[in-house]
């Protein structure tokens, strides 16, 4: 009796929000996920926020989409436009485009979203593309985080099928030029091609059904499934514990940073409004697809310089580099090698992106988990690796404005595809041994820092008559920075256990070679005695 | 109404087979052809010959010999250097004087815009006397410059005639072996039209049964629309499409985002 | 030195213990036995703000104009929503309207990021924490409970055992998914011959040519030396489905000095007094091929930079494409009007697998 009076006095002292915790908990146990999460750790480097450039442009897209899905019909039933833009006025056009133009137009501040949605869409793929980058350069791809470099690779690929899907919708010159393309490109495909094509448009290119199809997997099927990956993809990084870049009092077993709550739940939280707040102010500020220009889809017109949006662009400028007359009739069947083989080279690379982590975990055999990131320099081999990708991908993405670069620099069009036809084999390699001679150059430089300080410019003349720069010594905790890294030694061939010895191993032994033939090991404890004794 | 097309249709098809028809019909073709050359060529340059006096011609002369008789030739009857002019009309000289690409500055593979070397009066008298040689297509008439036609008119058949070379906002585009199709941001209506109508080095010749002078004016009407009102999305980067758009969100985006992130992890001071 | 699993607390310089304790087989990584020494955690560095109270209280200011700049941010963008109306119809409104409340909507945003991380940088403690790590997989004992579960779930369902019940599961999963795949056949026509529609178009004997858009048609007297004219065959405005026969019946009509013609023998009479037509849709993958270029007679793709020939039946002399553009045989009616001989001889646009 007592005891209920004493409680019923307690509560009602308490404030609201205490309250108000006191009922969802009771209800949610979310008192369990705040003790858990509410001091998580998460270390502080500007590298580790691209990742959530691309969580927050897709939020911003969702919120910018789902407005524009209250203005957008997505069908082609002809129309009459009647809107506000003069040059269209009483031309015969797609519900889809005539929707869009009365977003542009017609609906306060309908052109304001349609411009953030697109500017979001282009850095949501951007970000994603950085943020691979940084995860491949660094090794944070490694045991235990394959799976989770799959994941969001896979997020790079629903990204742009999300991309080309949106971009078709308004039914527009350009992006109907993009769907023509498409369909020659499906078109080229041995056996199924043609059948894929008709199933896609639902008949004749370009037909009444593929705006609407494109629609329903631009809002509803990818977008589930970019927000099912994102969830997986979170959830991992919260089991795996974010990784570090090495430093003083970091270790292999600890994670050093801020909690959640408070300092990084306002970082985080305040960069979402930074880059939607960017977003704004760029969609203010720039056009971004005047589809009032390229007007309705026909196709008949085109518009010099059609080119898809920038992360599409290196599956353009890979049909651009193919040569001439690579078709054939065989068999009483036409052979597009023309299409078919740039399809095929996308997919190869594509699927080489996404192994990579298992190709490297196989070449070294390392079965320990990796928290602490690599210095790019100190994996000589990955990085040259991925300089020569990025500019596999750079010089296809180069190739998909050819056109422009040719006006632009007063070139020939014939001269730029050629150089890039050479560059897209040349290039890769040119770039591989010069990242790596690099990285090698640097592991040096760091290895004699280490040991014998910067080199402070000042110039001392010894009583010998002999003159000398004095060295500045590095404090032990910059020069740990240095020295914390790890090497792996060529495999050596050897039989296996019935005494013969495989491809696979030969392949391994080879690759191993190739990984690790040029290294520098990292400073040992003795050397840097030994150091300190010199000076 | 299709009945009769069918009709039509029908009798074309009997009255082909006889062997005698093929040759009449050409011959009829080539009396239509040559007719309405003829008819063209004359209604171009009636305007031109009114306004131009012989002393016009005279002083056009004199510069012509001048400044274009060591390629085109005295007479302008053309050298293994540059082409005849006899028949281009006064449209082509004010086109090609007017925008200075002729002279030509330096061989290349094509003639380049730079500012004009002769006062308009001295353009007109080149005109006047290339106009003189042979009949030419003229200069436009101002009704068919003023840009007050029908812009969607014009928006539908920019895209359709000149989209593919000069892209949907007009600002240029590649041609082959280092040609190009200029922008026509800041080209004056009278040289859009007289370009339609001359088709200057690789731009084809669209005359008037090809599109109207009606259709040449919903043109310009349609190009200075777009010049006059600014993109209403803000600016436009150059209106070259995805490709800037590009580089835009890559450079000046994830730039700016890449320095916000570093000021966001900075130990604070 | 107090370490937590979570919720890290506060780290204190202090030598933390490198050495290497993580579980599983190194490879070939190379384990330096005289590796140097992690030297923990470098002395705590005191910010401005927390030795100066003077700049705290300059650091909370700024965060606080920042949200009440967000909050004159968000009135200012609905105020420019009903001060700037676009319904007039004249386009500058969209670009003031666009302007004005992306403005305000941006500074609401910015100032309330910027403010928020200004906070967290020069307010909030400024004290690092650490979490301990723990192999991702489970315990052993976990583990073993894991397959333990396994095997009872085995033992009482018969899962192994019952081996018919088993494999008729399997293939009756594998099977009921089939009549869903079987039904996105519908995505396509049901009674159509894909091969038969992509190898015909609308051309037929007899069809005039008409002007790309207005339908109007074509004298041969009206295409002069050097002109290019757009095509499209008579009635296909008319059509329920004009798009799609456009996109196979598009036309490029020229004339060129019949002097720079070579066609083969077969193909003489297709052009009319130098007036040739040719498929405008590319063999690569289907763009308008417009550009024509009239003094070197080549035709050019924007998309992937094809080339052709006209004066050589259109064949290819740079880029992607393979075939040459298909030509559409011509001559002219009773009424001097350009007309279609017959339809392509072969199927237009971009290959596919069954053309031959």
């Amino acid at each position: 009796m007592t005891a209920t009076t004493a409680a019923e006095t307690t509560a009602k002292r308490r404030s609201l929000t205490a309250a108000a915790s006191e009922y969802i908990d009771e209800r949610t146990s979310v008192s369990v996920v705040v003790k858990e999460f509410g001091r998580k750790i998460f270390p502080d480097h500007w590298s580790f926020l691209l990742g959530e450039v691309a969580l927050y442009s897709f939020i911003v897209i969702l919120i910018t989409g789902t407005f524009l899905t209250f203005f957008f019909q997505a069908s082609q039933a002809d129309v009459i436009y009647h809107g506000s833009w003069v040059p269209l006025k009483g031309i015969q056009m797609s519900a889809a485009m005539n929707s869009t133009l009365n977003i542009s137009f017609d609906v306060r501040g309908g052109l304001l979203v349609r411009q953030i949605h697109h500017w979001a869409a282009l850095l949501f793929v951007a970000s994603i593309g950085l943020h691979m980058l940084r995860i491949f350069f660094t090794g944070a791809f490694r045991k235990p985080r394959e799976l989770n470099w799959v994941i969001g690779f896979t997020l790079f690929v629903l990204a742009m099928a999300e991309g080309f899907t949106g971009y078709s919708l308004p039914d527009d010159l350009l992006s109907g030029n993009g769907l023509r393309i498409i369909d020659g490109l499906i078109k080229g495909i041995p056996v199924v091609g043609t059948w894929i094509s008709f199933l896609l448009f639902g008949g004749e290119f370009p037909g009444t059904s593929i705006v609407g199809r494109l629609y329903t997997l631009h809002i509803l099927l990818l977008p589930a499934l970019v927000v099912a990956f994102i969830a997986l993809h979170l959830v991992f990084v919260v089991v795996h514990k974010h990784t570090q870049y090495a430093g003083p009092g970091r270790t292999q077993q600890n994670v050093v940073g801020y909690p959640v709550l408070p300092v990084y739940a306002a970082k985080a939280g305040g960069f979402f409004f930074i880059v939607f707040g960017v977003l704004a102010l760029m969609a203010s500020l720039f056009t971004i697809n005047p589809i009032w220009l390229y007007g309705p889809y026909d196709p008949s017109p085109v518009s010099a310089g059609t080119q898809p949006d920038w992360y599409i662009g290196f599956a353009d400028g890979m049909l651009r580099l193919m040569p001439s007359h690579w078709e054939f009739v065989w068999l009483d069947h036409t052979w597009s090698l023309n299409v078919f083989i740039p399809v095929v080279i996308l997919v190869l690379f594509l699927v080489v992106v996404a192994i990579y982590p298992f190709i490297e975990s196989w070449v070294t055999g390392d079965k320990r988990e990796h928290h602490i990131l690599d210095r790019p320099r100190n994996q000589a081999t990955r990085t040259a690796i991925g300089a020569a990708g990025v500019t596999f991908y750079a010089v296809m993405w180069a190739a998909a404005s050819s056109d422009l670069v040719a006006t632009h620099f007063k070139l020939t069009m014939e001269g730029v595809i050629g150089a890039l036809q050479v560059l897209l084999i040349l290039g890769p390699i040119i770039a591989y041994f010069i990242t790596k001679r690099i990285c090698i150059g640097l592991q040096k430089k760091d290895r004699s820092i280490a040991l014998h300080g910067y080199e402070s410019g000042r110039i001392v003349k010894l009583p010998g008559g002999e003159f000398i720069e004095v060295h500045q010594p590095l404090d032990e905790y910059e020069r740990w920075r240095l020295v914390s890294y790890e090497t792996y030694q060529p495999l050596m061939l050897r039989p296996d256990s019935r005494g013969r010895i495989t491809f696979g191993r030969r392949l391994r032994a080879g690759m191993s070679r190739w990984f690790f033939e040029d290294r520098l090991e990292p400073v040992t404890k003795g050397e840097l005695e030994a150091g300190h004794d010199h000076h | 109404m299709r009945e009769t097309t069918h009709k039509i249709a029908r009798r074309r098809k009997t009255g082909r087979r006889h062997p005698f028809a093929t040759v009449a019909l050409i011959a009829i073709g080539l009396g239509l052809t040559g007719g309405a050359y003829a008819a063209f060529n004359a209604t171009g340059s009636t305007a031109d010959a009114a306004a131009s006096s012989q002393s016009d011609i005279d002083a056009g002369k004199k510069l012509f010999q001048a400044n274009c008789a060591s390629c085109h030739g005295l007479e302008a009857q053309g050298t293994s250097e540059a082409p005849s002019l006899i028949g281009v009309g006064a449209a082509a000289v004010d086109f090609q004087v007017g925008t200075g690409r002729m002279p030509m500055a330096m061989q290349g593979p094509q003639a380049q815009e730079k500012p004009s070397q002769f006062t308009q009066d001295q353009i007109d008298q080149l005109a006047a006397y290339v106009a003189s040689l042979a009949p030419g297509p003229g200069i436009p008439d101002s009704k068919y410059t003023d840009g007050d036609g029908d812009a969607a008119k014009g928006a539908e058949l920019f895209r359709v005639n000149c989209a593919m070379c000069h892209n949907v906002a007009g600002a240029g585009g590649a041609l082959t072996e280092g040609k190009y199709a200029p922008p026509l941001h800041g080209v004056s209506p009278t040289h859009v039209y007289e370009a339609m109508v001359t088709g200057p080095q690789n731009m084809p010749v669209f005359n008037d049964k090809n599109i109207s002078p009606e259709g040449k004016r919903d043109i310009i009407t349609y190009l200075r629309f777009i010049q006059q009102n600014p993109s209403p999305g803000g600016f436009e980067l150059g209106a070259l499409g995805p490709v800037a758009e590009g580089l835009f969100i890559w450079i000046f985006g994830l730039g700016s985002i890449v320095a916000l992130t570093v000021w966001i992890t900075a130990k604070s001071n | 030195m107090a370490q937590d699993d979570n919720g890290g607390t506060e780290i204190t310089p202090a030598a933390s213990s490198a050495v290497d304790r993580r579980p599983g087989d190194p490879g070939t990584a190379v384990i330096v036995q005289d590796a140097a020494e992690n030297p923990g955690f470098p002395p705590h560095r005191a910010r401005i703000t927390d030795k100066d109270p003077r700049k705290q209280r300059r650091a909370e200011r700024t965060v606080y104009t920042l949200f009440y700049v967000s909050i004159v941010g968000s009135i200012w963008a609905v105020a420019a929503y009903i001060a700037f109306p676009i319904e007039s119809g004249n386009i500058a409104d969209v670009r003031v309207s666009t302007l004005a409340i992306g403005i305000g909507m941006a500074l609401a945003l910015l100032a309330i990021g910027f403010g928020a991380v200004h906070w967290a940088k020069a307010l909030m403690a400024d004290k690092e924490g650490i979490d301990i790590r723990h192999p991702v997989r489970g315990s052993d004992e976990t583990r073993d409970r894991a397959v333990e579960i396994f095997k009872e779930a085995d033992t009482e369902s018969g899962f192994g055992r019952r081996t018919l019940i088993r494999n008729s599961l399997i293939g009756a999963l594998v099977a009921f998914p089939l009549p869903a795949i079987v039904l996105f056949r519908g995505l396509g026509p049901m009674n159509e011959d894909p091969v038969k529609l992509l190898s015909h178009t609308m051309w037929k004997r007899g069809t005039r040519l008409t002007r790309d858009p207005s339908g109007t048609p074509i004298k041969a007297s009206d295409v002069t030396i050097g002109s290019v004219f757009h095509v499209i065959p008579e009635g296909l405005n008319d059509k329920e489905d004009a798009l799609d026969q456009k996109a196979k019946a598009a036309v490029l009509l020229m004339r060129l000095d019949p002097k720079d013609l070579h066609p083969r023998p077969s193909r003489k009479d297709w052009a009319y007094d130098g007036i040739v037509a040719y498929s405008k849709i590319c063999t690569h993958v289907g763009c308008p091929v417009a550009l024509y270029e009239q003094q070197t007679h080549h035709l050019l793709c924007p998309c992937h930079q094809s080339q052709f020939d006209i004066t050589h039946e259109a064949r290819v002399i740079f880029g992607p494409a393979s075939r040459p553009l298909p030509q559409l045989p011509i001559t002219v009616d009773a009424d001097g009007y350009l007309v279609a001989q017959s339809d392509f001889h072969e199927p237009v646009g971009p290959s596919f697998w069954e053309r031959h």
